[in-house]
């Protein structure tokens, strides 16, 4: 058994809120300096450049990216051969709000949904964890927007739908989506599971490297399709029109019922947010 | 589509001239609302109360910004979603206000109201939020303090950088963006 104290998992986890917001990945900065040369409007050319600059000056003061520093979702991989010192979730939510204080960061939790109260700290975090062999805990933290989260949602389809419905449902989902989720967008699919474990998969699909493959050559090729489609529907940077709608589609799928056929949609905002640490 | 730098409020005759696609820098006093504040300045109005500000030619700007680092007047501060104030647009629209600012489509409901009341929806670039807050020089919570990030605040900017989208001729700009370059 290897332990871990409770207080080493509040400094990460702050840490890592903080450098997820004001911090842009490179794959972003990569794959948004590539859509500058295929954009074909003049406007959406001057957005995409605009992220950069955006993004220079985030790191170089230290801001966050993004107002939306979102609500703070965690993924955890536990393994079995460590023990945790105190409570996992009541230090990582210590983090987020250590993090969240230090770094500037906007609290956009509201403890009930109807209600409608801020909890003035950013708490609770959405915590996923997996129980995995060894004795390592994995965390990543996933600062999530709001504007783009509205955007998303999960779709009953049967298994008649086939590939050909899952796509159609992808695209219109996007279409339907329009200027609001800041594109150009990342559309994480899940597709498959039950319910809840589809739209799950759609986020974790969201945490892939920009621009990389899907290791399944049936998915990686279902996933440049859409990526074509969903660019031609012309929405373009911010909404104004253009080449760049998505700069990624990641698909992430999982066994599921005989009779069914979930597909969910996941968006996020060119401010594709997450930053990991393996302790 | 023109540039043009504006002074708040705005007037009729100003508003007048501009059409979606067109860039503006908006220099003077702007202030912050979002929903939960839209839906306290419309509670106000219909019982009758004095409003933390005057609406006649105002520009409202959706926006939650983060807090500020020390040193600095605000901190990050881009648009939000324009849908969520939906509701709540043509109202304030009918009572005098010219201009509001966020991200996002709108129903027909504020595109008719904006042609009738002659009113116009800016957008500003959502996500970059570090790089806009550069041209805010102040920032003062003036209503709803209580609402946190969602307060009503009186921002005083200078070449703040918005693009029309729906102008009072009932042009789109994401309308005619898309078609433009739909496959």
């Amino acid at each position: 058994m290897r332990e871990i104290e409770d207080k080493k998992i509040v400094e990460e986890v702050s840490r890592l809120c903080i450098e997820a917001n004001c911090i842009l990945g490179e794959d972003v900065k990569k794959a948004v300096r590539s859509a500058i040369s295929q954009e074909e409007s003049p406007l959406g050319k001057e957005i995409l450049q605009t992220i950069l600059n955006n993004a220079e000056i985030a790191e170089k003061e230290m801001l966050p990216i993004c107002q939306d520093t979102g609500i703070t979702v965690v993924f955890v991989e536990l393994g079995a051969d460590v023990k945790i010192k105190g409570s996992l979730e009541e230090a990582i939510n210590e983090g987020v709000r250590k993090g969240y204080k230090e770094g500037y960061l906007r609290k956009s939790v509201v403890s009930c949904p109807l209600r409608r109260k801020n909890t003035g700290d950013n708490t609770p975090a959405i915590i996923y964890t997996r129980i995995v062999s060894g004795d390592r805990l994995k965390i990543i933290v996933m600062p999530k927007g709001g504007g783009s989260e509205n955007m998303s949602e999960v779709k009953m389809l049967t298994p008649a739908a086939g590939v050909e419905g899952v796509k159609r449902y992808v695209i219109d989902r996007v279409a339907r989506s329009g200027a609001n989720p800041c594109p150009p967008i990342i559309v994480g699919v899940g597709i498959g599971g039950t319910m809840e474990m589809c739209a799950l998969q759609a986020k974790k699909a969201l945490l892939r490297e920009i621009g990389s493959s899907h290791p399944d050559p049936f998915y990686d090729n279902l996933e440049r399709e859409l990526l074509v489609a969903i660019n031609n529907l012309g929405i373009g940077p911010q909404g104004f029109g253009g080449r760049t709608t998505a700069l990624s589609v990641f698909i992430s799928s999982f066994p599921c019922h005989i009779a069914s056929l979930p597909v969910a949609v996941n968006i996020n905002c060119h401010a594709a947010r997450h930053k990991e640490v393996i302790l | 589509m023109a540039n043009y730098n504006l002074k708040t409020p705005l007037t009729e005759e100003v508003v007048a001239k501009l059409k979606a696609g067109d860039s503006c820098l908006i220099s003077g006093i702007i202030y912050s609302a979002r929903d939960a504040a839209h839906k306290k300045l419309v509670e106000a109005i219909e019982k009758r109360e004095k409003l933390p500000f005057d609406l006649k030619g105002a520009v409202i700007y959706y926006v939650g910004p983060c807090p500020a680092k020390p040193g600095y007047p605000i901190g990050p501060c881009g648009p939000t979603t324009s849908e969520r104030m939906d509701p709540y647009t043509p109202f304030l629209l009918a009572r005098g206000v010219k201009g509001v600012i966020g991200k996002g489509n709108r129903t027909q409901e504020v595109v008719q109201a904006l042609k009738e009341h002659k009113g116009v929806y800016f957008a500003a670039i959502g996500g970059v939020a570090a790089l806009l807050a550069k041209r805010v020089k102040s920032y003062k919570v003036i209503a709803y303090e209580d609402l946190g990030p969602e307060a009503v605040s009186e921002m005083v900017v200078e070449d703040f950088p918005v693009i029309v989208v729906n102008d009072i001729y009932g042009n789109d700009l994401y309308e005619e963006g898309v078609k433009k370059y739909r496959k």
